[in-house]
């Protein structure tokens, strides 16, 4: 039975402002390019990262970073 | 309890609450317009907004409690929450009644903030901006602590704090402008005087 | 609808084509009203002679893909779409996309200007068998058209006939030109009373598109091909082009003469016949300002397919560049016209894009030549830096465009790099507008 289901981070584009904290709070998952917007790694967030993540999703400023569940896909 | 360190106490944390509000207008209004504060991360503004947020509302409590503790003026629980439910001044109290309802909608929306629906969150975010405002008239009408309008030092101090957020939204209208100047068209432009350069 | 078996034979039979259809092809040599519509082609089969799940099927035996895009099997959509209308109880949209926001690209509004009632009865086919209400047409409000007001054409057509037929209602809808408006998400936005951006959501259109209903998008000229596959059948449809890429397709060409033509033609056929007028030529581009540059000699031996271009044969535009002309050059003004269109909401868009196509500006000014190397590597970093990050794939086809021409155009660039420039014409051949 799996503890926590798995989930990926998503980028709202058209509300991403670049404000730049996901990539502070996530820095093994998030960078920033060249312009201050958020580069995603591919694949799931780790099971360790998950709280750090949820905060990301909540913190960021614009609201744009979304953390989608994986399960049953 | 005298009854007047119950009134000055109040006052006192009133005073506070104004200070420490104006601050996380002053950072909400940084963190929206993406400023850096020295020797913070990005998400030491958005940190700082919320702790500061989070500690008025300690310095609101007290203010609140002791304001209706007080046998000097009938306020009564009512009265916090119910604009305008209050004898003593009902006008001037009825404000900070509609600034703690705002202040809890403030709150508890961006506590869930993770869990509502972005325009949700930010529609009643928005009312920052009326929140604050009546936090300035509140004072003014009340601030004196005696009757009749603020003033003394107290009136300085609401000044310079208007003045503050005053100015913060001047930088923030100006980032505003300078960010919806961005478009393809001004990027390109920019980009090749760039190159000429 | 019930699972459908794609080997079934079909039960109803077909009409042949009309002789005029016969000989004239497809598309008839002068707009038709309804009535010489009707002659032309035959009548629409009535809904006894097609029942439920018959018109589906013979789109899923012939094969259609939709125009542009990833070229994605309409059969399937329909599933799609008629799948999430039933499990949300609710009837779906058609829209048949003729906006045509690509400028070189003419083979849309030739359609409509030619058979615009082709596409209205496959409104009306698709309407029926999708059991959806509304059924609309969507063209650019101010569409450019040689011939004359193309809108107004469009508006007699569907003046001429029911405004309701077999329970579907058929709607003209005029939306604001622009490359990045003619995109499916961006065109349902506009629909829905929005700004006509792409936006962010969680459901494709296929689930929330018009009024929050299912909704299935196709270009017109996929929506005329179910109109002749209703009539003729899905085995004539598969007589035109290839296995891969069957169906009768239509082509924009751009081939040394001064106006661009539309060519009636499919895939497998040979490419050289089409551009040989432009002969001596330099490179080729196919699929439209998303597409891909291929270089000259292949060009000269390829046919018309995916498999031999090795690029997707897109919006259908297939537009040679003479050997006079510089291909950096032109891929430059190509690429400062999508920047220009980019809807400017996506971060990493808004400041790629113009930064790629100053790059090539410089890259196609002999005069830069010194500073060569890091152009050409900031284009590299440029473009990996947009790809996939944004709200749709403007992004993702520019840099595909971009690609294309650092390859195909290497020995310019090495010219260039010498400060020579291989072409004396520097006009812009393609349209920027």
């Amino acid at each position: 039975m799996r503890a926590k289901d798995s989930a990926e981070l998503a980028v709202d584009w058209g509300t991403c402002k670049g404000h730049g904290l996901c990539a502070e709070l996530l820095p093994d998952h998030i960078t920033l390019d060249d312009w201050g917007y958020p580069i995603v790694g591919a694949g799931p967030v780790s099971a360790a990262a998950a709280k750090r993540a949820r905060r990301a999703v909540a913190d960021c400023p614009a609201l744009a970073l979304k953390l989608k569940s994986t399960a049953g896909k | 309890m005298n009854a007047s360190v119950l009134w000055y106490t109040s006052q006192a944390t009133g005073i506070v609450s104004l200070v420490l509000y104006t601050m996380v207008m002053m950072l909400g209004i940084a963190v929206a317009g993406q400023g850096r504060l020295p020797g913070l991360p990005r998400f030491g503004t958005v940190a700082l907004h919320r702790s500061i947020s989070l500690l008025s509302i300690v310095f609101l409590a007290v203010h609140i409690a002791t304001a209706i503790l007080d046998s000097y003026v009938n306020i009564s629980v009512l009265a916090t929450f119910v604009p305008f439910a209050s004898s003593y001044e009902p006008l001037w109290v009825g404000l900070g009644a509609v600034a703690v309802d705002l202040m809890i909608a403030l709150v508890v929306t961006s506590l869930l903030r993770d869990r509502i629906s972005p325009r949700i969150w930010r529609a009643v975010h928005w009312l920052a901006y009326a929140f604050w405002p009546i936090v300035i008239a509140h004072t003014i009408g009340l601030g004196s602590g005696s009757g009749g309008l603020i003033s003394g030092w107290e009136l300085w101090l609401t000044i310079a704090c208007v003045l503050a957020v005053f100015a913060a939204l001047g930088w923030r209208i100006a980032v505003q402008l300078e960010r919806s100047r961005r478009t393809p068209a001004q990027v390109l432009q920019t980009m090749r005087s760039e190159v000429r350069a | 609808m019930t699972a459908i078996d794609n080997g079934a034979r079909e039960a109803v039979v077909p009409q042949s084509p009309p002789s005029q259809a016969r000989e004239n092809g497809v598309l008839p040599s002068r707009p038709l009203n309804v009535a010489e519509h009707r002659a032309y082609y035959g009548a629409l089969p009535a809904a006894d002679r097609l029942p439920l799940g018959e018109l589906a099927a013979r789109i899923g035996h012939a094969g259609v893909r939709g125009r542009g895009g990833a070229g994605f099997p309409l059969y399937r959509k329909i599933v799609s779409v008629s799948g999430a209308a039933r499990a949300r109880r609710l009837q779906p949209t058609i829209v048949a996309n003729g906006c045509e926001g690509e400028p070189a690209s003419h083979k849309d509004k030739h359609l409509l200007w030619l058979a615009p009632h082709l596409v209205l009865d496959g409104l009306v086919l698709l309407g029926r068998e999708l059991r959806a209400t509304r059924a609309i047409l969507a063209i650019e409000a101010d569409a450019p058209n040689g011939k004359g007001d193309l809108v107004r054409r469009v508006r007699e057509a569907v003046s001429e006939r029911d405004v309701r037929q077999d329970g579907v209602h058929i709607e003209l809808v005029e939306v604001p030109g622009g490359f990045i408006a003619g995109e499916s998400a961006a065109l349902v936005s506009t629909l829905n009373g929005g700004p006509g951006l792409p936006t962010y959501t969680e459901h494709s259109v296929r689930e929330h598109g018009v009024g929050g209903t299912p909704t299935l998008v196709q270009n017109v000229e996929t929506v005329a091909q179910v109109a002749l596959i209703a009539r003729y059948g899905a085995d004539w449809f598969r007589d035109y082009g290839t296995a891969a890429e069957p169906g009768p397709q239509l082509f924009t060409v751009y081939a040394g003469r001064r106006q661009p033509r539309v060519v009636h033609s499919a895939a497998g056929a040979p490419l050289w016949p089409l551009i040989a007028d432009a002969e001596p030529i330099d490179a080729v581009l196919i699929g439209g300002y998303h597409g891909s540059w291929i270089s000259a000699p292949l060009a000269r031996k390829a046919r018309l397919t995916e498999a031999e271009l090795g690029v997707p044969l897109g919006a259908g535009l297939i537009a040679a560049l003479p050997a006079d002309r510089c291909g950096l050059t032109e891929t430059a003004h190509i690429m400062r016209y999508l920047a220009l269109e980019s809807a400017g909401q996506c971060g990493p868009c808004l400041n790629g894009l113009p930064r790629i196509a100053a790059a090539m500006e410089q890259l196609a000014d002999p005069h830069h030549a010194a500073r060569y190397a890091g152009i050409v590597q900031n284009l590299q970093r440029w473009s990996g830096m947009v790809e996939g990050r944004g709200l749709c794939h403007h992004p993702d086809g520019s840099v595909r465009l971009v690609r294309s021409a650092l390859t195909v155009f290497r020995t310019e660039t090495a010219a260039h790099r010498a400060g020579v420039c291989t072409g004396g014409d520097r006009r812009p051949l393609l349209p920027a507008s």
